[in-house]
């Protein structure tokens, strides 16, 4: 019965590793099967580059996606330590004991 | 006046960017407080301030990775998260939400299954609801009989345990979990996010209003452990959600960057004032959050039975949705400031 469930528990760990396309399911539903193309006439200097490679390669747009979403939010959020250790704010306990 | 509004270069609509700055750091306090992504009230919001549907879903996705990684990180050094307990639920997480998924897609071929899925979450919000009050109730009659006494309550009790009847099932592989300070079965969090992942696949969402509560009543988390961890849990799939959306051209980037600026920033602030604020405010704050958002889902769901006041609801529903996130982020922030002010109070003291 232990080896059994010992299995099972692996076979669940496996599952996970090999099953990006389900790891990916994680995300949210199906979007509707529409083309969307970026307007890039009224668009210059980075916007325009952008919006172009929106248009080329989602892929190559989602990598860039991936990479920039985390610096932005790590960036801004060091911004806001910085801000709030200034001020005084203990940033590495918390005082509250308790359930 | 026209430079307060930037054009989107993939959705090619002007918005207006503060909106979105405010909006950000709205979500990102309330975020960073409750452990969740909040994807019901972003959408109102984006929705008012004029963005294409389409982006939506991804944008508020994308916008929610980068916040929720910044408060996983603020919440790790609090020692609030357990990423073991974290990845080990990963693991029902996606395949719940796969299965839930899969049978929506099932269920709509048979027929609409809309509504009910919104009756559904209707009654699951009023589910945790119930719990989360009748769990403080209980815990205020235990306080109210201990001063009785003349005792105290000890902090560590709690109104509604039901996690320490689950710990008691011992099915190996058995696992410590050294943040949360529980030694279960492993399977108790694979199949209680297995569960939380089923519905929050049937139901189309992110999940973190359902896991956050299974954390704390049936895995037995302390709230604190419970609002970091939750966090690592959407830190993670909303980096898969924000990669697929985007591969679907479903993201507008720059949205979701004007949002980051505001949500980085404000999911700092509510994680840090989860430091001054007892876990059981946090499951009374959360508990009206939740009522609030099923009423919102509730005033939609009335519509088709009162069409003279469509607008009216809809109406109605935004402005709750909006209000509450606007009443919750200046009651967390105000906490925060009288908690860092008594803080800096007591330092100049010592």
């Amino acid at each position: 019965m232990k080896m059994k469930l010992r299995k099972l528990w692996w076979s669940l760990m496996t599952l996970l590793v090999l099953s990006p396309s389900i790891t990916f399911a994680a995300g949210g539903g199906e979007a509707a099967p529409i083309v969307i193309v970026a307007d890039t006439r009224k668009l210059s200097g980075i916007m325009a580059w952008w919006a172009n490679l929106y248009n080329e390669s989602h892929f190559q747009f989602m990598i860039l996606t991936i990479i920039i979403i985390p610096i932005t939010g790590v960036v801004f959020g060091i911004l806001a330590d910085i801000v709030m250790s200034h001020i005084g704010i203990d940033l590495k306990s918390k005082n509250l004991p308790g359930h | 006046m026209e430079w307060l509004y930037v054009l989107m270069p993939i959705a090619g609509v002007k918005i207006f960017w503060p909106g979105l700055i405010i909006l950000g750091i709205g979500v990102g306090i309330i975020g960073g407080f409750f452990g969740m992504g909040g994807a019901w009230m972003v959408t109102p919001g984006l929705n008012i301030l004029g963005f294409p549907m389409a982006f939506a879903i991804g944008t508020d996705i994308a916008h929610m990775a980068g916040k929720s990684l910044i408060s996983t990180m603020r919440h790790g050094k609090f020692g609030n998260v357990d990423y073991k307990l974290g990845l080990i639920m990963l693991v029902g997480t996606v395949v719940g939400f796969e299965i839930g998924a899969q049978m929506v897609m099932w269920l709509e071929r048979l027929g609409s299954v809309e509504k009910v899925v919104r009756w559904l979450y209707i009654a699951l919000l009023a589910g945790i609801a119930w719990m989360v009050f009748h769990d403080v109730a209980k815990r205020r009659k235990m306080e109210r009989a201990a001063a009785a006494k003349g005792e105290t309550l000890d902090e560590s009790v709690q109104g509604i345990n039901w996690a320490a009847t689950l710990h008691r099932i011992k099915i190996p592989p058995m696992v410590h979990l050294k943040e949360a300070g529980i030694y279960c079965s492993a399977w108790l969090p694979i199949i209680v996010s297995f569960l939380t992942g089923w519905l929050a696949g049937i139901l189309g969402i992110g999940g973190g209003l359902i896991r956050m509560p299974a954390l704390i009543y049936l895995i037995g988390c302390p709230t604190h452990v419970a609002v970091g961890t939750d966090l690592f849990e959407v830190a993670i799939s909303g980096l898969y959600g924000a990669a697929t959306y985007t591969w679907k051209g479903r993201t507008e980037l720059v949205a979701a960057m004007i949002m980051l600026v505001g949500a980085a920033m404000g999911a700092q602030v509510g994680a840090v004032a989860t430091k001054y604020i007892k876990g059981y405010g946090i499951r009374i704050a959360f508990g009206l959050a939740v009522v609030g958002c099923a009423v919102s889902i509730l005033l939609k769901l009335v519509k088709p039975w009162l069409p003279a006041y469509a607008r009216l609801l809809d109406n109605a529903s935004t402005t709750l949705v909006l209000g509450l996130v606007t009443a919750m982020s200046i009651y967390i922030f105000v906490r925060m400031v009288q908690g860092a002010k008594r803080e800096l109070a007591m330092k100049k003291n010592n």
